[in-house]
C-alpha cells in the first residue's frame, strides 16, 4: 500500500470528529510481512488488502506461507518484518481482534466443555454481548443444535470443526478468517460453509478465505491472493485474474470470408469443424452475438456456441507453473 | 476479568478431568490410615517399654511431618503435572489458537492459569492439612504450635513449584516440563537433607550445598519453615544435638528475608514466564 493511503488507514483509526465522514478503514491491510523460521524464510515481504463485506480467498501451494500469514495478522505469530492492521487497529493491539472470529487450521477445542459451553466461554473472552438465543442460532447454523449439551472430547472432527465455525461466528464478527474451513467436512458441509460465507458476504461482514478448494474460493471470492513460496504470486480481483476468454463455435460451410470474420474477433484456431476464438479481456458483451449475426449473414450455418471461460484453477496453475506473468 | 474467566476455566478442568476426585480418594485413604496409625502409638509397646502420652506427642509429631511432607509432595505433583501440559500442551494441541486469537493479552490468560493452578495447589494443602491436624489431635492429642503459618508456608511452596512449571510449559514439551519440576523440586529437598547433615557433622562446605540449593529454588526452605510451625517446640531439643541432620524436624523457624526472597523469586520467574509466552509463535 502506498504510504499515502497508509496514513489515511492510520488517520481512520485515531477517531478524530473530522475524519467521521471518511469510508471505514480495510478490514485487514498488511504491509511488508515477513516472516523467517530458522534458515527458512517462510514469508518474504506479503502486503495486500481486504475491504470491508469483501471475500478474499487466499491461495497457493503447500508450505507457500499462507497459515503463517494468517497468524501474523491474528497476533499469533511474530512477523520479523512488515505491518498490520485489523479494522483499522495495529495487529500488536488485542482490542484489534475485539470483531474477528476465526476458525484455525488446526482445530481443538476444550474437550471437557461442552459445544455450548464453548461458545459461552468465547463470547466472554471476546466481551461480547449475544444472548443465549443468538448462541443457539449459531449452533443451528452449523447444524449441532442437537449435540449442544455434548462433551466435545465425543465429537467427530468434522463435528468439531463445525463447532470451530460456529466459534468464528458467534461473536459478531466484522472479519472472519477462516483457514482450510472445509478440511473436515463432507460434501454437504461445505455447501454449508459455502452458503455461510455468502451469507457473511451479503451482511458486509469481511472474510479471510484460505482453502485447497479452488472452486469454492471461484464461486464466494470477490478477490484472490495467490502466494508461493512466501511471496505474492498473483492477486486481484476474479475478473483480472481470469480476464482471458474464448468462444467455441461449431459451424458448417465457414469460408475464408467467414475465418476472416472470426480472426477480426480475436486469435482463431481451429479443429475440425470446431473454431475457437480468443475473446479481449474488455470485451462489452456484444463481441459474440455480433460475429454470430455476421457468420449467419455470410451463410455459414451455426451449430453451436459455446463460451469457454479459463478456470481459476488453470489460472492459478499457470501462475504457479510460471507459465504467465503475474498480474 | 480474563485472568478470571481463565482461572475459572483452568479449575473447570482440574475438575472435569477428575484430576480432583483422584486426590480426594488418595487423600482420604491417607488420613484414614494415618489416623488408624497415630491411634496405636499411645500404649505401643517397644524395647524400651510401653511409650507414654508425652513419647507419644514427640513420636507424632515428627510423624505429622512425615505426612505433611507427603501432601506437599502430592499437591507439588499434581499442580507440576496439570501446569505442564497448561502453556505448551494447548499450544501443540491447538487449543491456544482460538483462545488467543480473542482480544485477550497473553499476561492475562498467563496470568489466569496461573491464578486457576495457584486456587487448586493451595486450596488442597490447606483442606488435606488441615484435615490430617484434626486427625492427629483426635489420635494423640496433639495439636502443633503454629498451624496456620504451617499451611501458609506449604501453600507457598506449591505456588513455588506450580510457577516453576508454567515457566518450563512455556519453554519445553508438555511432558518435560512436568518431569523437570518435580525432579529440581526431589533434588532440592535432597540437597537439603544432605546440607542437614553436613551441619550435623560441622561440615561448612557440605552444609553449604543445602543453602544453596533452598536460594536457587525455595521450596525446600519453605517447606523447612513449615515443618518448624508443625513440630512439638521440645522436640528438637529431647532428641539432642546427634539428630540435628534429621530430614523431619526443622531447627530454626524461616526468616523475613527468606519470604521475602521467595516473594521476589514467585515475581521474577512469572515475569521471565510471561516474556517467554509474549514471544512464543503460536
Amino acid at each position: 500500500m502506498p504510504s499515502a493511503e497508509a496514513a489515511t488507514v492510520r488517520g481512520v483509526t485515531s477517531g478524530a470528529d473530522g475524519l467521521a465522514d471518511l469510508p471505514p478503514s480495510p478490514a485487514v491491510w498488511c504491509s511488508g510481512l515477513r516472516k523467517r523460521y530458522g534458515r527458512r524464510t517462510a514469508v518474504d515481504d506479503v502486503s495486500f488488502t481486504v475491504g470491508r463485506g469483501e471475500v478474499v480467498g487466499l491461495l497457493g501451494p503447500n508450505g507457500a506461507g499462507k497459515t503463517s500469514v494468517i497468524k501474523m495478522l491474528l497476533g499469533l505469530v511474530r512477523p520479523d518484518a512488515g505491518e498490520v492492521l485489523l479494522l483499522g487497529r495495529p495487529a500488536t493491539d488485542p482490542r484489534s481482534r475485539i470483531a474477528v472470529g476465526y476458525l484455525p487450521e488446526l482445530f481443538r477445542y476444550q474437550p471437557w466443555l461442552s459445544a455450548a459451553e464453548v461458545l459461552d466461554l468465547h463470547v466472554t473472552l471476546a466481551g461480547a454481548d449475544v444472548d443465549a438465543a443468538e448462541r443457539r442460532e449459531c449452533l443451528a447454523l452449523v447444524g449441532l443444535t442437537e449435540r449442544a449439551g455434548d462433551r466435545v472430547g465425543g465429537f467427530s472432527k468434522g463435528m468439531q470443526q463445525r463447532l470451530g465455525l460456529a466459534v468464528a461466528l458467534v461473536a459478531r464478527p466484522e472479519l472472519v478468517v477462516l483457514d482450510e474451513p472445509t478440511s473436515a467436512l463432507d460434501p454437504l458441509g461445505r455447501v454449508d460453509v459455502r452458503d455461510i460465507v455468502l451469507s457473511l458476504k451479503s451482511r458486509g461482514v469481511a472474510v479471510l478465505l484460505n482453502s485447497h478448494l479452488i472452486g469454492e474460493v471461484e464461486r464466494v471470492c470477490d478477490r484472490v491472493v495467490i502466494l508461493d513460496g512466501g511471496r505474492v504470486a498473483a492477486s486481484g480481483t476474479l475478473a483480472e485474474l481470469l480476464g482471458q476468454r474464448e468462444v467455441r463455435l461449431r459451424l458448417a460451410g465457414a469460408d475464408g470470408q467467414a475465418e476472416d470474420r472470426m480472426r477480426a474477433a480475436g486469435a482463431l484456431t481451429r479443429s475440425g469443424d470446431w473454431f475457437t476464438v480468443q475473446l479481449s479481456s474488455d470485451d462489452d458483451g456484444v463481441t459474440v452475438p455480433d460475429l454470430v449475426r455476421d457468420l449467419v449473414a455470410l451463410g455459414v450455418r451455426v451449430h453451436a456456441v459455446e463460451p469457454v471461460r479459463i478456470s481459476l484453477e488453470e489460472r492459478l496453475l499457470a501462475v504457479l507453473r510460471h507459465e504467465e506473468p503475474a498480474p | 476479568m480474563i485472568a478470571l474467566t481463565i482461572a475459572g476455566l483452568t479449575l473447570r478442568e482440574a475438575f472435569r478431568r477428575r484430576v480432583v476426585w483422584a486426590l480426594l480418594v488418595l487423600t482420604v485413604v491417607l488420613l484414614v490410615l494415618s489416623g488408624w496409625g497415630f491411634s496405636k502409638l499411645i500404649g505401643l509397646d517397644t524395647d524400651l517399654g510401653t511409650m507414654t502420652s508425652g513419647e507419644a506427642r514427640l513420636v507424632a509429631s515428627v510423624l505429622l511431618n512425615l505426612i505433611m511432607f507427603g501432601f506437599s509432595l502430592i499437591a507439588a505433583i499434581g499442580t507440576a503435572f496439570l501446569a505442564g501440559p497448561t502453556l505448551s500442551g494447548e499450544v501443540e494441541s491447538g487449543q491456544a489458537l482460538a483462545i488467543l486469537a480473542r482480544p485477550v493479552r497473553r499476561s492475562s490468560v498467563l496470568l489466569g492459569k496461573w491464578l486457576g493452578l495457584l486456587t487448586f495447589g493451595c486450596g488442597y494443602v490447606a483442606l488435606a492439612g488441615l484435615a490430617q491436624l484434626l486427625v492427629v489431635r483426635w489420635a494423640v492429642g496433639y495439636w502443633p504450635p503454629a498451624p496456620a503459618t504451617g499451611l501458609l508456608l506449604l501453600a507457598a511452596e506449591t505456588v513455588v513449584l506450580l510457577t516453576l512449571a508454567l515457566l518450563l510449559s512455556s519453554v519445553v514439551s508438555p511432558m518435560a516440563s512436568g518431569i523437570i519440576a518435580v525432579g529440581l523440586f526431589g533434588a532440592t529437598w535432597v540437597a537439603g537433607v544432605v546440607g542437614g547433615i553436613g551441619g550435623a557433622l560441622g561440615n561448612e562446605g557440605v552444609e553449604r550445598v543445602g543453602t544453596v540449593s533452598r536460594v536457587i529454588l525455595p521450596t525446600d526452605g519453605l517447606w523447612r519453615g513449615a515443618m518448624n510451625a508443625f513440630q512439638d517446640p521440645f522436640a528438637l531439643a529431647q532428641m539432642g544435638q546427634g539428630e540435628a541432620g534429621f530430614p523431619f524436624l526443622a531447627d530454626a523457624p524461616l526468616t523475613a528475608a527468606y519470604l521475602g526472597w521467595a516473594a521476589v523469586w514467585i515475581a521474577v520467574v512469572w515475569g521471565l514466564t510471561a516474556l517467554s509466552f509474549q514471544r512464543r509463535d503460536i
